[in-house]
């Protein structure tokens, strides 16, 4: 369902949304007091904590409600900008801004905040910004190798570290939670006058221990990617499950009919479907399903989606996941590709034919094993359909 | 002058959120340095288009933006920072013309050191892809590695030297 960008969210409308977004920040930011140096700057200094405060349970409510989101599958995480991996420029730039935060006193976005309301050394900082950014566009060409250098992907911290969404959101939690407690106590020491001065211990424990409780709700919540795949990667479950099958019989007919509701899905990895692949199939591989930009082909209702693979108990894996994502009309192809190879495209006279099923069986096959083998080399021939065009969501700073 | 602020832990649930309806929205998080480079790019674009084209930074950018740099959503944004932060303070009143320094530096040599603080931010949010709001916020919330190195980057940075620049703050 979200995010609205860009499928139901223009881009011009998308820059309105940009605005009033910015206003929310920009309100609660200087409600905070992100708009005066000296309380920024306190947060290295112990007289005032209130960045880290802040900073911390912002970051922990928006990666909670992404978590939660994502799990009852509103939110596709699939889709959302995660920030790329660039490993040196990550450390080299943070440690420019370190020194940038502790002797400017602003960060970007605070800045701002403070020059709106008149804070001449919030606009002597924001000018700054603009000749920071301007010698690293200059200098480009001899950044660019420390710029460019160790791409990770848009890799995500829990992966990286080995271990679950939900574990890692707990920790940061915990983490958080102990640094409100030891941050207090020594502001309390450093400035008597200081924020903390005002906090009602009460509803601040309290606070605590609801934040620590949503943590342990969200070890709870893995990914709902990470769920479903996890569901039917249990042999138990796709023992116990049913998909309808289809015989190569019917899927060679269809095939032959040139079936407008008919989908043949191939689930194989992207070599094997090249090689060689039944004629209008779509290579939609099994962790592919959760891809927005094939929910327009899987989601039509009126077509029969077949999976195929190597094996029914491949392509069962796939239909099934297919199913837990919420696609319907779905179905797999009896014995997998290799009983329709084994009966339709290599076909040989078996033993006597007798009934009159049978004669009929065996002139079907031995006409569908040449033309769908024409087939095939024909869509072989035929360049590859270009991969549906899909916006990405942009992002970044 | 005593004001009062918001309980930072209010404000924090409240920037959360607004974090949050960003990515819910518009699939993207919250940001800041991206409207510094896109005011530096449009500016070098209007008065060297040719230096712009000629150089790979400006080209690519300009590429990624259509052109149009200060369309930009991340422009879009800070206007509404400039436009809420104003608004608090009307709300607040705290509107003034004031320069915030510690007790031991001048004003011109608070306003020196913000100068360079800034273009230091600056030059840093690029090598990043994003500063404190783009890399560091938005980055813990959707758990992306480079944005938690960052994050750890600039608040390990800021109390490692936090002691040589004392006298600028204490």
């Amino acid at each position: 369902m979200f995010p609205l960008v860009p499928d139901l969210i223009s881009d011009e409308l998308n820059l309105i949304v940009a605005l009033l977004i910015g206003i929310a920040f920009g309100f609660v930011l200087e409600q905070a007091g992100f708009s005066s140096s000296k309380k920024l700057a306190g947060v290295f200094y112990g007289y005032d904590f209130t960045v880290i405060r802040v900073f911390f349970t912002a970051g922990v409510t928006a990666m909670s409600g992404v978590i939660i989101l994502g799990y009852i599958g509103w939110l596709d995480t699939d889709f959302i900008y995660i920030n790329p991996t660039y490993l040196e420029g990550a450390i080299l730039g943070g440690v420019i801004m370190g020194f940038g935060f502790i002797i400017g006193g602003y960060c970007p976005g605070t800045s701002v905040c403070g020059a709106a309301i008149g804070k001449i050394d919030a606009m002597f900082f924001v000018g700054g910004g603009l000749i920071g950014v301007f010698l690293f566009a200059e200098g480009y060409p001899m950044f660019e190798n420390i710029y460019m250098a160790s791409f990770l992907g848009n890799i995500r911290i829990f992966n990286s570290l080995g271990m679950s969404q939900g574990v890692f959101a707990l920790l940061l939690i915990v983490v958080a939670v102990v640094t409100f407690i030891m941050t207090t106590k020594i502001e309390r020491k450093v400035n008597a006058e200081g924020p903390a001065k005002d906090f009602h211990p009460h509803s601040h424990r309290l606070a605590g221990t609801g934040i620590i409780l949503l943590g342990v709700v969200l070890l709870f919540l893995p990914d709902r990617k990470e769920r479903l795949v996890g569901k039917v990667s249990d042999e138990n479950f796709v023992q116990t499950h049913s998909v309808q099958t289809m015989t190569s019989d019917e899927l060679a007919f269809r095939i032959l009919d040139g079936d407008h509701r008919l989908q043949i899905v191939d689930v194989r990895d992207g070599k094997e479907f090249d090689s060689a692949s039944l004629p209008g199939a779509i290579n939609i591989k099994t962790g592919q399903l959760f891809q927005k930009e094939f929910t327009e082909i899987l989601g039509q209702k009126h077509r029969k989606k077949v999976f195929i693979a190597a094996d029914e108990h491949s392509e069962k894996i796939a239909a099934l996941l297919a199913q837990e994502i919420g696609y319907e009309n779905l179905c797999v192809l009896k014995g997998g590709l290799a009983e329709f190879t084994a009966s339709i495209l290599k076909y040989t006279k078996l033993g006597t034919i007798s009934t009159r099923e049978e004669i009929d069986t065996d002139r079907f096959r031995s006409k569908a094993s040449g033309a769908i083998a024409l087939l095939i080399k024909e869509s072989k021939n035929k360049p590859a359909k270009p991969a549906a065009l899909i916006k990405k969501v942009a992002g970044g700073c | 002058m005593k004001t009062h602020y918001m309980n930072p832990y209010a404000a924090g649930f409240l920037l959360g959120l607004t974090l949050l309806a960003a990515i819910v929205i518009t699939g993207r998080g919250l940001g800041a340095s991206g409207a510094l480079k896109s005011s530096v790019v449009a500016t070098v674009h209007t008065v060297a288009p040719q230096h712009a084209a000629a150089s790979k930074f400006y080209s690519e950018n300009l590429k990624a933006l259509h052109d149009n740099p200060l369309k930009a959503w991340l422009v879009f944004e800070v206007l509404g920072v400039v436009i809420g932060g104003f608004l608090s303070g009307v709300v607040s009143d705290r509107l003034t013309f004031q320069t915030e320094r510690g007790p031991r530096i001048s004003n011109s040599a608070r306003l020196g050191f913000a100068l360079i603080g800034g273009a230091l931010f600056g030059l840093g949010s690029q090598f990043a892809r994003g500063c404190t709001s783009g890399a560091a916020l938005s980055g813990m919330a959707v758990l992306s590695t480079g944005g938690i190195i960052t994050m750890a980057a600039i608040f390990g940075t800021g109390y490692a030297v936090a002691y040589f620049f004392r006298k600028l703050w204490i």
